[in-house]
């Protein structure tokens, strides 16, 4: 286990000079001779059907080399299959969502493309639509896995029997993943069954995957790069339909066709986190044990493809409570369909599971800390098994700590700073722990070098740094000597970057070829009479090799089935709260990691930063707003869609348990990616209760609501 | 977007001349507004009058008042020592509004001109009188949080986006204006226009005009005022509602006072009422909590902006008591 490993002290990301000075270089820099240039035209209806497509004046346009459409498009082998989503660019005439591609302009310059997409005139034929998600809660579908569906343990409603209950309506918005960098795809055929491109994906096997059935080519024919992603958050770990489309412009042309989407089209063509709406119900008995908990769901969908995610997953598990029931429900609307986004489900769950948390804690007049550890459950109930690992009574204990928790007054409203009320707030946030099936190459240099090589992904966590400080752990070489190559599909298979498992997945697997590279160096230093334990080149030497090469796939086992693995957060934060203008600002953010052994803390770190700005918000600011009546979105730009910026973000502590899981993988490392972020929009509005008095069960918490809010208490 | 004619002018005559030659011109300096405009299709003008290199960056103390050239870029005017120390409520304004990037390259004309941020006048495909007159008020009945709470018409209820507007309105500035055979000079508040029937105009700039700068007469609020902005987050978004507050206190009696607010009209909204209503009182919190409520009297709220009427009460309240502790 962990205990062989001797992980140096600590490693700069190994890609940060290339990032910071420009060398790294991302798919929209890529430059190919006869590159040529590609944009979108959309659909400014939001349902029905293309009427009619004047491309003449766009085509006849100074440089424009084509108009693609569903008039034109090449023959796609994918597109003669009855199965897949009824939405494939340029398929047919119908309209799904406002903003769909209805034709490609490709030009020999960007400009040029711009104003010929211009001069394309769309007809259309207007249908009834709805893309209203509070209007429509009445028009649930029911997934098409019951399993997704409903649960219960014990008896359903539970609480509405209990001694103390509450029972909340909380809501979210359309959240958009909008990482800085634009999506897009540059591709190119070098012959006619040979694809290139390249691409911003969490995933190049899946990229790889999907354009080889869509365009009816053996895997291998092709070739997808991607090392460098400017940010997915779960927005690049399918590939769109506009990716689909430039890849077809290419085989048009015969050329390579460029495409980079504009911000506005960022809001409707690569996903969404879903709007949501959630009814939570807890009850307790006097002295605080949890005894219902009833969680029901409903997120917002596409008409023409499901799109669920796991909202109510964290209200089987979480606490000690033998009641238990659920429900998920989607409402298919006229918009494009959603993606995962960053704590997917998770993080929607958790805003209203542990807002309600609260505020039972709070009618039981508890320290709602004292209320989570007493229901911290031993066993997970859902699974009827063992964690495989969990610290939470550690973490809850450390995080207060650093918050100083103890200044905080169970009273709302108490506690002032001149013209701002202060506040504090808890939530613990969570997310599986999954390890997959991976395989690496490890290649070992004359001159005592390492290359391990993976088609794993880097959306910016620092995967590379990752790996090389397992192997440096492993072969107790200096990490400066170790490179990780991914990002190439021609590389040995990994999964693709999402649902935290890189590090997992693709660490065990680093772990396991360089284990057996080590048996194997091992050998050869006994046969040519060296000692075991001989420096590497020297073993090399003797043996007269250029180099030492090692395969190996590497995958979890039995123990998966033995164990609940899951990676859990506390985050503590301070709020103040003006008391004319409703403003919140975060003063204070502590935020504790239990992930297992952490393998990389700088980079660790990072991804903890990151994730409390990406809560902050989800907790404050971030809200697609749609006019339902014309199915767009109103604020698609980054002036009116809100992200926090500096001045929003306070010093931010991470703290880590940093004790490895005995059974996940041989590093004992669990992933972390989703965990930063889950959980932390319900201890804002934890906090802004602690400093108001008024609950805010509706994200974003803008000034107005708290305006309009009146305090509870 | 649509071809366009560059072309640069190098004296103010020069760009006069040019722009008169054709309708559908317009001057360009920073940039930060209109290439946004003509990259969304909301405006196309044929040709493109760079007036970059007019002599009009200066900013100056001059008898009675400070000359504020059109072309100083916001961050230059914010960060000048003579306003810093003359105008502090104007550097304050400049400093919250947009992100130092865009304070680099927007100018004071550019400012003045500035285009509302209603998110239907810029989606050509929604309806928009201002954009297309006719057409329609896209926010009316849609989501118009962002949007005015005065002196708004059925036809527009957009607001003017400025934070320099505001302070510049409550300093009682004067817009200078150059035309073909001289200048003219135009009080800052009556430069902006309300909607009305004409939500298109937004000001009353005349076609065949240009501004050369502002004038700020010199007071005696001193340190006495605040520029109290609140927004959805600490910087790079638009004011819910700001306050521009200058006091001139006598002990504790309030010898003069300014008000302006932003991000609640077409204009900044200069409440002279509230300003008679409080000149030569005692200043404390009922006077002014009485105040605040007077000002709002008259707001006519919709669907999703009824908070800005507490929030533009309370927002007054907020700056004019910091206003009388700054010292």
């Amino acid at each position: 286990m962990s205990e062989k490993f001797l992980f140096p002290d600590d490693t700069d990301r190994v890609d940060g000079v290339a990032k910071v000075t420009g060398k790294a270089r991302y798919f929209a820099e890529f430059d190919l001779p006869g590159l040529t240039y590609a944009v979108l035209v959309t659909s400014s209806i939001t349902k029905g059907r293309i009427t009619q497509l004047n491309t003449r004046n766009a085509a006849r346009a100074p440089g424009v080399l084509a108009v693609v459409s569903h008039l034109n498009r090449p023959v796609t082998a994918g597109y003669e299959s009855k199965e897949g989503p009824a939405m494939r660019i340029f398929y047919t005439d119908r309209i799904f969502f406002n903003g769909q591609p209805v034709a490609m302009v490709v030009a020999d310059t960007f400009e040029r493309a711009t104003h010929a997409a211009s001069l394309v005139e769309v007809g259309y034929e207007k249908e009834a639509f709805n893309t209203d998600f509070d209007g429509s809660l009445d028009q649930v579908k029911k997934p098409k896995n019951p399993a997704q569906g409903a649960y219960q343990r014990g008896e359903a409603d539970a609480y509405k029997q209990a001694a103390v209950s509450v029972e909340a309506t909380y809501t979210l918005p359309v959240e958009t993943h909008n990482p800085m960098e634009l999506h897009g795809i540059l591709a190119f055929w070098n012959a006619a069954d040979k694809l290139t491109v390249y691409a911003k994906t969490q995933g190049v096997k899946a990229t790889q995957g999907t354009l080889a059935r869509t365009f009816g080519l053996p895997a291998e024919n092709v070739q997808v790069f991607s090392e460098f992603v400017g940010g997915g958050f779960g927005m690049a770990l399918r590939t769109w339909p506009l990716e689909i489309g430039t890849v077809m412009a290419a085989k048009l042309v015969g050329r390579p066709v460029k495409l980079v989407i504009t911000r506005d089209q960022m809001f409707t063509m690569v996903g969404n986190r879903p709007a949501a709406w959630q009814k939570i119900g807890l009850g307790a008995s006097r002295n605080g044990r949890l005894t219902g908990i009833t969680h029901h769901s409903l997120a917002q969908s596409s008409v023409y493809e499901d799109f669920m995610e796991n909202i109510t997953g964290m209200s089987k598990f979480m606490y000690g409570c033998e009641n238990v029931n659920t429900t998920s429900g989607i409402v298919p609307l006229d918009l494009s369909v959603p993606i995962w986004m960053r704590g997917p489900g998770e993080a929607t769950g958790a805003f209203a599971l542990e807002s309600a948390i609260d505020e039972l804690a709070f009618k039981l007049n508890m320290d709602p800390l004292d209320f989570r550890v007493l229901n911290d459950p031993e066993t997970d109930l859902e699974k009827n098994k063992p964690f495989s690992d969990k610290n939470l009574k550690e973490a809850y204990k450390r995080g207060a700590q650093a918050i100083g928790w103890k200044n905080r007054v169970q009273r709302p409203a108490q506690l002032t700073e001149g013209d701002w009320q202060i506040g504090y707030g808890v939530s613990t946030g969570v997310f599986g722990a999954f390890r997959r099936s991976a395989t690496v190459r490890a290649v070992l240099n004359a001159d005592g070098s390492l290359v391990l090589q993976s088609a794993a992904s880097d959306i910016g966590p620092g995967t590379a740094t990752g790996m090389v400080r397992i192997a440096a752990g492993v072969l107790g070489i200096p990490a400066s000597s170790i490179t990780f190559e991914l990002g190439d599909s021609s590389l040995p298979p990994a999964p693709s970057q999402g649902g935290s498992s890189t590090l997992s997945t693709v660490g065990a697997a680093v772990n396991d070829v360089c284990l057996q590279l080590l048996g194997n160096l091992k050998e050869l230093a006994v046969n040519a009479g060296l000692k075991a334990d001989a420096p590497f080149a020297d073993i090399l030497k003797k043996n007269n090799l250029p180099y030492v090469e090692v395969t190996k796939e590497s995958k979890g086992g039995a123990e998966q089935a033995k164990y609940s693995m899951y990676s859990f957060s506390i985050h503590f934060v301070q709020v103040k709260v003006h008391r004319r203008t409703g403003v919140v600002k975060v003063s204070r953010i502590v935020s504790v990691g239990d992930a297992g052994k952490i393998v990389s803390p700088k980079t660790a770190k990072s991804q903890m930063v990151g994730g409390a700005v990406g809560g902050m918000g989800m907790a404050l600011t971030e809200e697609a707003v749609l006019d339902s009546r014309y199915g767009r979105y109103i604020n698609n730009n980054f002036g009116d869609y809100h992200v926090p910026v500096n001045a929003d973000v306070p010093d931010i502590e991470v703290i880590f348990i940093d004790k490895p899981d005995p059974h996940i993988n041989p590093m004992g490392a669990k992933g972390m990616g989703e965990i930063a972020l889950t959980g932390f929009s319900a201890a804002v509005a934890n906090a802004v209760f602690n400093a108001t008095g008024k609950r805010i069960r509706s994200l974003p918490i803008t000034p107005d609501k708290v305006l309009q809010e009146t305090a509870g208490v | 977007m649509i071809n366009f004619q560059y072309l640069r002018a190098g004296s103010t005559e020069k760009a006069l001349a040019l722009l008169a030659k054709d309708k559908n011109a317009s001057f360009i300096a920073g940039g930060t507004n209109l290439v946004d405009l003509m990259k969304k299709g909301v405006s196309s003008p044929d040709k493109l009058i760079d007036i970059n290199k007019l002599p009009l960056k200066d900013i100056s103390l001059e008898e009675g008042h400070i000359h504020i050239g059109a072309l100083a870029s916001n961050a230059a005017v914010a960060d000048h020592a003579l306003i810093r120390e003359k105008l502090p409520l104007l550097s304050m304004a400049l400093n919250k509004g947009a992100s130092a990037q865009l304070r680099n390259m927007a100018t004071v004309g550019g400012n003045l001109m500035q285009r509302t941020r209603c998110g239907y006048f810029y989606d050509i495909t929604m309806p928009c009188n201002k954009r297309k007159p006719g057409s329609g008020c896209g926010a009316l009945e849609g989501y118009n949080r962002m949007h005015a709470i005065f002196g708004h018409s059925e036809n527009c209820i957009a607001v003017h986006p400025s934070d320099m507007c505001v302070a510049l309105a409550a300093l009682d500035a004067v817009v200078v204006i150059g035309q073909p055979n001289g200048e003219r000079r135009i009080a800052l508040s009556e430069f902006h226009r309300l909607p009305g029937k004409t939500p298109q105009l937004d000001n009353n700039l005349k076609a065949n005009e240009i501004i050369l700068g502002v004038e700020v007469p010199l007071n005696t609020y001193g340190r006495h005022v605040q520029y109290l902005k609140v927004r959805d987050r600490s910087s790079y978004a638009f004011a819910l509602v700001s306050v521009a507050a200058a006091l001139e206190l006598d002990g504790n009696r309030i010898r003069e006072v300014r008000l302006a607010l932003g991000g609640v009209a077409h204009k900044p909204w200069r409440l002279t009422a509230t300003e008679a209503f409080l000149r030569g009182r005692e200043f404390d919190p009922a006077l002014i909590r009485e105040a605040a409520n007077r000002s709002v009297a008259e707001a006519r709220a919709f669907k999703h902006n009824k908070f800005k009427i507490t929030l533009a009460a309370e927002s007054i309240v907020q700056a004019l008591s910091e206003a009388s502790q700054q010292s």
